[in-house]
């Protein structure tokens, strides 16, 4: 990033942590064996990813069995959600969800749904959580998952994941997929009672091309990928073994910085909250109850694309919805299922910080937002 | 053995002009060759009465002949094999360009320029046609031959052509003066720059950016399109006017049905000037009458009526299928249909008036003072030129 540039889409994605930048180039240097090979450099690049992997699966208090190394988070939820229902193509059964998923969650659930199976999809309130009762409405004898995001990624709302794995395990048998891509690195994320969880560590300070499928020893997944032995035989294709080997460590760095982190980014959000308050353009899509890295908001009188262009125009890296759907002119999903109209749908804008965010950046930004709103905001 | 061609020889034998426009064609033609083939750094050239030839040194004709094929001016031009003038040699040429050809029938053609050359041209169409017959199991078939080899005795050499490739016509782009091309994000304007290009009239192209109502995006769409369609005249020049000061004084100081009709006259008024500055004689626009409301008649008077310059409107009579075909052909097709903002499609009227008439225009024009904003735009004009070559990076 250029110096006059600001960077405000931390949940898009992060930089890299300076720390595992330098091990990974110096890796990168050495190590290009094939970590299945018998001789003793494939065996101690071997030792290493696995080294990894059980140091992942004990900062999540899990075995190491249970983690499958993938590239990346859309895969992991496409392994599990299409990995459990390809298990039951004859007998098809039901699915349930959110209305408010990422992408990689929810076009999975749209292809089991053209394949014949059932989804029920759960809504969601005004600040964007879901409701437990209505999953307990919603669970039949033969829904084989429920797949529920811990954060959203764009509003930043927090789901009861607690109360609903609670009832999930206690009420049903179906098993329980939870997206923890927004969660992981910034509130506390326990894996008891989840069956399968995904992970990404591009953004946690993390590679691209990494993440994790964290799933029971004990479930059965059809594989996506066939290849041959590794991970278990649940994924096939030579190991990215040095991307894989890095997880570890940066999943460690971001644990150590969760909780100053968390506070930092309270700092700003209440900072940005209430400079924004003062606009009578500005509608809050956010909730302070939500996740404080994430302040998602939209302006009445101007519509994302165009605000992003200006801000762009400033310096600003923002996003409106997500990353995933940064391309296309139609109106959140999100904000549309939480309850708003095409035009606020259309015209929001998402902040999110991490610990590199300073208060003026935050500030110039409020200026340049207003700036922007007062120049260009006319009869649109 | 592997045929490496010495030299691509290109024909513009179908000219119906005559003396000193005849040169200035011949002379326009060779220097739009060159520059469309700028990317590579081998080639030379030759120019002669009829033909141009264009040496290879060893590049490859394959990569050549896409981009000659762009080239207004050309009606056809081959690959061509440059041997000895000797009936054995020649025999020989004929044999192995069969044998590096796919297919199963050929045709001899042969014409002896050289009367001096003591064999017939008949005598060397058998001498080939019986090497060939003998040592591979093609057949003649003078009809509808799979190769179509031509020989030519002239008196320095013998030329051995294989194949003939059409050329894209029209006259060479240059030769009738330059016109500034009014270039948007959609599907006609580009259209509308090939086929002015096409009659032999360069163009520079002038584009309206509405930042931040237009994004980036939408912006290096108008520079992809302008280097799509600069492969006829080797390079283009895109002015970028800056307009969302002067589009939101429209929007201010008039009535919104006449809005459309204000801004296009506001931007006739600033491609007028610029094209006087840039020596363009002529405005070109992709309007297509009745395509859309603010394409009638009455609204391309009251539009036409801020300039003398004469505006070519190619695709005037066109459909939008008849449109759309040649945008494929010339593939910018695909980046026109990106779906980006262009400074058209916002701020559209609810209700845009179809009978605009001058004198109303004139009257709401009158509001306010639009001279300083237009100079403005003239004065912060981003030039940009695409030129077109072979691209090699590093990185790829």
């Amino acid at each position: 990033m250029q110096p006059n540039r600001i960077y405000l889409d931390y949940a898009s994605t992060t930089p890299v942590h300076p720390e595992i930048l330098k091990a990974y180039k110096g890796l990168l240097d050495v190590w290009f064996v094939n970590s299945e090979s018998l001789y003793q450099e494939g065996t101690q690049l071997h030792q290493l990813m696995e080294k990894s992997r059980a140091q992942t699966a004990s900062l999540f208090g899990v075995r190491p069995n249970e983690i499958i190394f993938t590239s990346g988070a859309s895969e992991a939820s496409s392994m599990a959600i299409k990995g459990v229902a390809f298990q039951h193509l004859e007998k098809k059964g039901h699915f349930i969800t959110t209305s408010v998923e990422h992408s990689s969650v929810t076009n999975c659930f749209k292809q089991l749904e053209s394949l014949g199976f059932d989804v029920t999809w759960l809504n969601v309130d005004q600040s964007g959580k879901v409701s437990v009762e209505e999953l307990k409405q919603a669970v039949r004898p033969d829904t084989l998952l429920i797949s529920v995001m811990m954060v959203n990624n764009e509003v930043g709302a927090i789901n009861p994941i607690n109360e609903i794995k609670a009832f999930v395990k206690k009420n049903t048998h179906a098993l329980l997929h939870v997206d923890c891509v927004q969660a992981l690195g910034k509130i506390p994320v326990d894996l008891k009672d989840i069956d399968m969880a995904s992970f990404s560590a591009h953004k946690i300070h993390g590679l691209k091309g990494s993440g994790i499928l964290f799933c029971r020893q004990h479930i059965e997944l059809m594989p996506l990928i066939c290849g041959g032995q590794q991970e278990f035989g649940r994924r096939g294709g030579t190991e990215n073994a040095l991307v894989n080997l890095m997880f570890a460590k940066t999943l460690r760095l971001a644990l150590e910085n969760q909780k100053k982190g968390y506070e930092h980014a309270k700092k700003l959000f209440d900072a940005a909250w209430n400079a924004l308050s003062e606009c009578p353009e500005i509608q809050f899509n956010s909730t302070k109850d939500g996740l404080p890295h994430i302040l998602n908001f939209s302006c009445s009188t101007m519509l994302s694309e165009v605000l992003m262009n200006a801000l762009n125009t400033k310096g600003f890296c923002i996003s409106a919805q997500s990353t995933c759907h940064s391309k296309s002119k139609s109106p959140s999903f999100v904000l549309k299922s939480m309850g708003y109209s095409d035009q606020r749908a259309l015209s929001s804008i998402r902040l999110s910080f991490s610990h590199e965010t300073t208060l003026e950046e935050v500030e110039s930004f409020i200026t340049a937002l207003k700036e922007c709103i007062k120049k260009y905001g006319t009869r649109l | 053995m592997e045929l490496v061609y010495d030299h691509i020889l290109v024909r513009y034998g179908e000219l119906s002009t005559k003396g000193k426009n005849r040169k200035d064609f011949i002379r326009r033609l060779t220097t739009n060759i060159k520059k469309a083939l700028s990317g590579f750094d081998a080639l030379t050239y030759e120019q002669t009465f009829d033909r141009i030839y264009i040496h290879l040194h060893g590049t490859p004709f394959e990569e050549v002949s896409p981009i000659l094929k762009e080239v207004f001016g050309i009606s056809s031009f081959s690959p061509t094999l440059k041997v000895e003038s000797d009936l054995e040699v020649i025999k020989e040429a004929a044999l192995s360009v069969v044998r590096n050809t796919e297919g199963k029938t050929f045709k001899m053609e042969t014409r002896r320029h050289d009367k001096k050359f003591p064999y017939r041209s008949d005598d060397i169409n058998r001498g080939c046609a019986g090497r060939i017959l003998h040592n591979t199991d093609w057949k003649v078939d003078v009809h509808n031959p799979d190769l179509h080899l031509k020989v030519e005795v002239r008196e320095n050499a013998t030329y051995i052509m294989p194949t003939v490739v059409q050329g894209a016509g029209g006259y060479p782009t240059g030769i009738g003066g330059k016109a500034m091309l009014l270039l948007s994000g959609g599907i006609d304007s580009p259209v509308a720059g090939y086929l002015t290009m096409k009659r032999g009239i360069e163009i520079e192209a002038v584009h309206f950016s509405s930042p931040p109502y237009t994004s980036d995006l939408a912006k290096g769409k108008v520079l992809d399109l302008a280097s799509q369609i600069s492969v006829y005249q080797g390079q283009i020049k895109v002015h970028v006017v800056p307009f969302t000061d002067l589009q939101l004084a429209i929007y201010e100081n008039c009535n919104e049905s006449y809005a459309i009709t204000i801004m296009r006259r506001m931007m006739v008024r600033i491609a007028d000037r610029l094209a006087q500055r840039r020596n363009c004689m002529a405005l070109v626009t992709g309007e297509s009458v009745g395509q859309v409301a603010s394409q009638t008649l009455n609204s391309m008077q009251t539009i036409n009526d801020v300039t003398t310059m004469p505006i070519l409107r190619p695709v005037v009579t066109y459909d939008k299928l008849e449109i759309i075909d040649v945008a494929k052909k010339i593939n910018t097709y695909e980046t026109s249909i990106l779906p980006y903002e262009d400074c058209c499609t916002i701020f559209t009227p609810k209700n845009p008036v179809t009978k605009p008439t001058i004198k109303r225009a004139v009257e709401m024009e009158s509001h306010f003072d639009f001279e300083p904003l237009i100079e403005k735009c003239l004065d912060e004009i981003e030039t940009v030129t695409l030129i077109f070559k072979k691209q090699e990076e590093d990185l790829f």
